[in-house]
């Protein structure tokens, strides 16, 4: 065979019959193209945290070494799931397939895959489910939209459940509220059963059931990574800060992402947490070993979800602390949201928590006892305690990404828009059906913002890219704000593709450019170590 | 009637079909959404193909400025590029501009006795199919780097760091920032 077998040759173009194939969805086997599906987890990470059947296996292999019974196992597994979550049986039986999230998600928009669409995504799992638990599917088969659970099936669930970032978008628009990523959740748990994982989302998460991160940082590196940022802040501002670690007796205990201690951008904005804690004098502390508030157990079972939540309040409490503080992360915001307090609450031992600077009460996090950054910041402004310098931030035109699971699954909007416009200038959003609760997310969300799967997530990522492309076009925008340390990651390849030249920014490295210190010299760069102005051309 | 006036003149229609071919390459279900929704938001690869290819139909028959014609290659390549085809089924977008041109309007030309401008603008097509080309491996060499990137950006932040570690006794002297 010459290699160019299969290119058609000029004339052919002119006679080719365009049209693709005409299967089914439930025919078309996957294809494994490198750069398109993530690494599978190392057999050492199961190990750690002891989930069944840790074996080395590839899904470019016919044979993924799947256990004996595991046709059982899975059948089983989706039975227990059905009597434990409720909203799992309930999304099984109500989708009416009308379409209404078919076009809403971004891998669907950017890859043109209609397996991408939620209502096929959901419909790899449903259809096993009718098969097997439904009566009109144990009997009619694939006429009532059952199929038969092959060892292709399981290939399909590993392929599309790992190309869906339980973003949440398309739940947004069903008339039903069915929320696909938790039928994604459920599948990858089927898979974990099956000792399938992948490696992104598990090595973190055993290096966080370890050292408290996902990086698998120690304490005493914390301390020095923080110390370094110290260096820094004091070689930029003139201002020493100090580094409360462990503080018994603190009043608030502050959790971030670990994402932000090594990899820039992100690590500006953890010096603007820094620089905005002591201009304040907040009587506030780190923990080393509530050292991340990031949970890649979301994107592994709920399960591992709860394990790795626990140190959280286990923390506050060993310090004595009054409330938790947490930082610019997106599913982190989920986990608290919407899970902490049920699995590993109540936390009673905590307080109602006040801004010891202003007197707000937030009552939002009266259950929780964990507030949000950007509302803790939001409402310094207002209450006008912070002497703010927006021209330090001229040479900057901003827009806002607004990450997935702050957005989805707390809603909050207006606090980083808020903040934003008062430490600079130039704000544009992007168009509204790509903003707020319908904002594209980053495609590099649960576990997929490695580098193996760089092209699945451009793919994923090009109607985030579109929009930002705009508002560049538009209004010659050269900052995408965000509020996400995943985003601050991801965020990055994805507009050096889609729209290059737009950098990307955390929100509080814009705060602390504009936050004018007691004691500072007159600073001449931002944190990046840049000059504040833009060099004259 | 000149050659690219009766090109201008059917326009519309060949744009369509063009673009109708183009979705060809897409899954069916695909296909139908790329179609029919407007909204370049909600529908960014059928609303920046559309846009796309009639910018380069218009770039094509009137005296092309390069560099505009670039900008919309750019776009749709970088769009195919990283979507679930080979190099060739990326780009055969561009020739099926000479199978709807031939499908409708060869024997016109034929009887007009334009037959020469019609393989001259065949040629412009396959200048156009080269620049394409170059594109396209930009596109998929940028995609390698973001890879390679991402490894460095995990810990560039580390690395700017220990960069800044001084080495000689001098720089430990100058250096506030090296305080242990
Ligand atoms: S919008 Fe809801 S009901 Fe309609 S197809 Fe999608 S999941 Fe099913
Ligand atoms: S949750 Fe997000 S990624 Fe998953 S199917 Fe819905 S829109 Fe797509």
């Amino acid at each position: 065979m010459s290699e160019l077998d299969g290119v058609p040759k000029p004339e052919e173009l002119l006679k080719i019959d365009y049209q693709p194939p005409r299967k089914g969805w439930m025919d078309t086997p996957v294809n494994f193209k490198p750069g398109t599906y993530n690494y599978p987890a190392a057999s050492k990470n199961h190990k750690i945290l002891e989930l069944p059947f840790p074996r080395e296996w590839s899904p470019m292999e016919e044979d993924w070494k799947l256990p004996e019974n595991w046709k059982e196992i899975v059948v089983n597994g989706i039975a227990e799931r059905l009597s434990k979550y409720r909203s799992f049986k309930v999304f099984m039986d109500i989708c009416v397939r009308c379409g209404a999230c078919a076009d809403k998600c971004h891998f669907f928009l950017g890859s043109g895959d209609p397996k991408n669409m939620p209502v096929l995504r959901a419909e790899l799992l449903r259809s096993i489910y009718r098969k097997e638990f439904t009566a009109a599917g144990k009997v009619l088969g694939k006429l009532a939209g059952g199929r038969e659970l092959t060892p292709t099936v399981i290939k399909e669930w590993f392929y599309y459940f790992y190309q869906c970032t339980e973003c949440r978008r398309c739940s947004v628009f069903c008339p039903y509220g069915i929320d696909t990523a938790e039928i994604t959740m459920i599948g990858r748990e089927l898979l974990y059963l099956l000792g399938l994982g992948i490696n992104w989302a598990l090595e973190p998460a055993a290096k966080c059931f370890m050292t408290g991160n996902h990086l698998g940082v120690y304490p005493h590196t914390l301390k020095d990574t923080l110390e370094f940022f110290a260096d820094d802040i004091e070689d930029i501002t003139g201002v020493r800060v100090e580094i409360p670690l462990n503080k018994k007796g603190a009043d608030i205990l502050f959790v971030t992402p670990s994402g932000d201690y090594f990899a820039d951008p992100g690590t500006f904005t953890c010096m603007g947490y820094l620089i905005l804690f002591h201009e304040l004098g907040l009587n506030y502390t780190w923990s080393t070993y509530a050292s991340e508030g990031g949970n890649f157990g979301l994107f592994t079972s709920h399960e591992m979800i709860k394990r790795l939540n626990a140190k959280i309040y286990a923390e506050a409490k060993r310090l004595g602390v009054k409330w938790i503080l947490g930082g610019e992360c997106g599913h982190m915001w989920r986990v608290i949201h919407q899970y902490m307090d049920t699995m590993n609450g109540p936390a009673d031992f905590l307080q109602e928590p006040v801004s010891p600077i202003t007197g707000t009460k937030f009552e939002n996090a009266k259950s929780t006892k964990m507030v949000h950054i950007m509302e803790f910041t939001a409402d310094l402004i207002k209450h006008n305690k912070l002497k703010l310098d927006p021209s330090r931030n001229d040479k900057l035109k901003v827009t806002f990404h607004d990450s997935c699971n702050p957005a989805r699954a707390m809603g909050i909007f207006e606090e980083p828009r808020y903040v934003i416009r008062n430490v600079c200038k130039e704000f544009y959003d992007m168009p509204e059906n790509t903003i707020k609760e319908k904002t594209f997310c980053c495609a590099g969300g649960a576990g997929l913002g490695n580098d193996e799967n760089m092209e699945m997530r451009l793919r994923g990522g090009l109607p985030r890219g579109n929009a930002v492309k705009y508002v560049q076009e538009k209004h010659g925008v050269n900052r995408l704000a965000c509020m996400c340390a995943i985003d601050r990651a991801t965020l990055v390849p994805l507009c050096d593709y889609w729209a290059p030249g737009v950098q990307v920014t955390g929100i509080h490295e814009m705060v602390a450019n504009a936050l004018v210190l007691k004691g500072e010299k007159e600073r001449e760069t931002d944190l990046r170590g840049e000059p504040l102005k833009e060099l004259e051309e | 009637m000149k050659f690219e006036e009766i090109l201008s003149q059917h326009k519309p229609a060949l744009v369509k079909k063009w673009f109708h071919l183009v979705l060809r390459t897409y899954p069916e279900e695909t296909a139908t959404f790329l179609k029919n929704e407007n909204d370049p938001f909600a529908n960014p690869v059928g609303a920046t193909i559309f846009k796309g290819i009639e910018d380069l139909f218009d770039g094509l028959i009137k005296e092309g400025n390069h560099k505009q014609i670039s900008s919309f290659l750019d776009r749709i390549i970088h769009i195919r590029a990283v979507q679930e085809f080979t190099p060739a089924q990326a780009l055969s977008f561009i020739f099926m501009l000479k199978k709807v041109i031939r499908d409708e309007l060869k024997k016109e030309f034929k009887e007009k006795e334009l037959f020469d401008e019609f393989l001259t603008f065949e040629s412009k097509i396959d200048e156009l199919a080269l620049a394409a080309f170059n594109r396209y491996v930009e596109c998929r060499e940028k995609v390698f780097e973001l890879r390679a990137n991402e490894v460095k950006n995990r810990y560039s932040g580390l690395v700017r760091r220990l960069n800044r570690i001084p080495k000689t006794p001098e720089e430990k002297t100058k250096s506030k920032s090296y305080k242990k």
